[in-house]
């Protein structure tokens, strides 16, 4: 007799049970259904959580016929994981998919490439375009990342390799700071610059209270980042002669180059869509600011673009707005990872 | 026989004042936080001889290597007594800094640890970048070191691959000849054969003899074998119970595997515990 070579996955799902999984699925699908239609139930979230429910004392009682009872259990589990990971997923996809279906129709060239600068605001969304708030995210975010990404990498640096007495204090200060509500950080700034030396509303003041935002993420992130370098590799180093700051700036920070870009992202991530510090900051501005002029001069940015848009009851261009800030976020995210995966592979 | 060995106990006495000594150790005692971990350990290590410190776990053999080339007080808590001195100078003295003593004694590790970010090459040259050297003429440094290390035939075609991608016998290799390349006049080797191959293992041990030559070695190990076959000198480590680890006999190899004084010595070089 021959053994058949046919390669098996022993750990894989059995195509049997997908099948019958899914027949138990369908029939309690009408089930439900029926149920609906005798009884005076009603609504699409009944129908989800009584299917559910149904679905799995089905399976479970139809696996029980064949297998024991850890088997059975060990279904159920399996259905209730996997569950639970497409709900946790679901409200991502609605998001994404509403203002992608609502943001395409307002998404024209002009969207880029032109501002609002003496657009009729009742005009339609396709007249006119937002390159005025791109250009004045894309600023300020940038300026904030100048701020933030030394003093982050610094202190994360303090807190792992320094190790200094105030290790405690200045951990405890950044978690307290990452509890800032965005909108205080937009006061103080307004508090401390916009009506003193800064001399009124501009695209640095929005960047500074940014940075208050996205300091504690790049500086914790950055703090577990380095955290997971191994130690072996700074006694290797210090056992070379090296002093301590090359061993952090030439073994540490290059070992942990790709968790500190993750550090940076995120932190970009948290600010990019911060609305409430702008109001009090960037103030707003129809036309583009070029980076120099931003330092003393009101500035838009897509937060605020969305945020006047919807104050106007110009909807679709604000769903264009969401949409083109969305996008914005992730083409960062890519760049970033592309970055660091270079970094990582050609040395 | 020119190489010399002393230790604590009163019965060894192996020590003509004419010896050339490279590292000289007096009465070091350790602590880890308020536990003793070793005392009273008296080694003096003649130059280019190789000195293999044996003993069962915990006996604080790792330690007082550690204590050799002031990494022992990387360990916050740590402490110790007693003085190291590397050709007559105090290695705890105010004269040399940390990272002076380390350049001069350098260390292999158990566990291999290539700089994960560096190529070959750079690995062999990171001693050079991290103690803020000029390296003359790199190329001849890194085939130097690596022929030392006996693996320059093995990565020669891909010098500028991640240290990462070798296998765990080359990477200890490439971690001596990282060792090898700023010059150190001693080399402390802790356990360094103890996550290879026998393959690997017996070429790290063919350059151990090799680089004795112009380098003072100190080994840790756990193969009585090993120390057999690489040391000129061995000192036996040995902690009794709730004991700080002391020397219980310190000679030449020869002597300590064949006619040891002490009956301890005898019972671990035999393998009778440990």
């Amino acid at each position: 007799m021959t053994v058949g070579l046919r390669p098996r996955r022993p750990n894989r799902i059995r195509p049997s049970d997908a099948i019958r999984s899914f027949g138990v699925l369908g029939v309690s699908l009408v089930l439900t259904f029926a149920l609906f239609l005798v009884t005076p139930l009603d609504g699409p979230l009944g129908f989800v959580v009584l299917g559910f429910a149904l679905f799995i004392s089905l399976q479970y009682a139809v696996v029980r016929q064949i297998m024991d009872r850890k088997h059975a259990a060990d279904h159920i589990a399996t259905i209730v994981v996997y569950a639970s990971a497409v709900l946790t997923a679901m409200p991502l996809v609605f998001i994404v998919g509403t203002v992608v279906a609502k943001g395409i129709p307002g998404l024209s060239l002009n969207f880029f490439t032109k501002t609002l600068e003496g657009v009729d605001p009742s005009a339609g969304p396709k007249t006119g375009g937002a390159l005025h708030a791109i250009t004045g995210t894309l600023t300020q975010v940038g300026f904030a990342v100048i701020v933030t990404v030394p003093f982050g990498i610094l202190t994360a640096v303090y807190l792992t390799e320094i190790k200094g007495r105030f290790t405690g204090i200045v951990r405890l200060l950044v978690d307290a700071m990452s509890g800032i509500p965005s909108i205080v950080a937009g006061l103080f700034v307004y508090a401390i610059w916009v009506v003193g030396p800064g001399g009124g509303f501009s695209g640095l003041a929005a960047a500074l209270s940014l940075s208050i935002l996205m300091l504690p993420t790049v500086a914790r992130t950055s703090e577990e980042m380095l955290k997971l370098v191994d130690p072996s590799l700074r006694e290797a180093s210090l056992a070379l002669g090296s002093p301590q700051w090359r061993t952090v700036w030439q073994v540490v920070l290059p070992t942990a180059r790709a968790g500190i870009v993750t550090a940076v992202i995120l932190g970009v991530a948290r600010v990019a869509g911060e609305t409430a510090p702008l109001l009090m900051t960037a103030f707003g501005n129809d036309r583009v600011v070029n980076p120099g002029a931003a330092l003393h001069e009101p500035q838009s940015a897509l937060p605020l673009f969305i945020f006047q848009q919807l104050a106007q009851d110009q909807r679709e261009r604000a769903w264009t707005g969401a949409l083109v800030l969305i996008g914005l976020v992730l083409i960062l995210f890519v760049i970033a990872r592309i970055v660091s995966r270079n970094a990582k592979t050609t040395r | 026989m020119t190489a010399v060995m002393q230790s604590g106990t009163d019965h060894v006495n192996l020590n003509p004042a004419s010896a050339d000594i490279a590292l000289r150790a007096t009465d070091v005692s350790c602590w880890f936080g308020k536990r003793k971990v070793l005392e009273g350990v008296n080694l003096a290590i003649a130059r280019h001889s190789v000195v293999a410190l044996i003993g069962p776990s915990g006996c604080g053999k790792s330690t007082f290597l550690r204590t050799l080339n002031r990494m022992h007080e990387l360990v916050p808590t740590a402490a110790l007594a007693g003085s190291v001195e590397l050709d007559g100078q105090d290695i705890y003295g105010t004269e040399l800094r940390p990272s002076e003593v380390r350049k001069r004694i350098g260390m292999v590790f158990q566990k291999p640890n290539p700089f994960p970010a560096m190529s070959i090459r750079e690995n062999v040259l990171a001693g050079l970048k991290l103690t803020g050297q000029k390296s003359g003429d790199a190329d001849h440094l890194v085939e130097w070191a690596l022929t030392r290390a006996s693996l320059w035939t093995e990565v020669r075609d891909r010098l500028d691959t991640p240290g990462g991608s070798l296998s765990g016998g080359q990477q200890q290799r490439l971690c001596i000849a990282r060792s090898l390349a700023v010059k150190p006049d001693v080399l402390l080797m802790d356990e360094p054969c103890s996550a290879l191959d026998p393959t690997s293992t017996r070429r790290v041990e063919e350059t151990i003899s090799e680089v004795s030559e112009e380098v003072t070695i100190v080994i840790v190990t756990h193969n009585m074998q090993q120390a057999q076959r690489v040391s000129d000198e061995c000192a036996f480590f040995l902690a009794e119970e709730n004991q700080p680890g002391r020397i219980v006999e310190a000679g030449t190899t020869e002597q300590m595997f064949t006619n040891p004084t002490d009956p301890r010595t005898n019972d671990y070089v035999n393998g009778r515990f440990g």
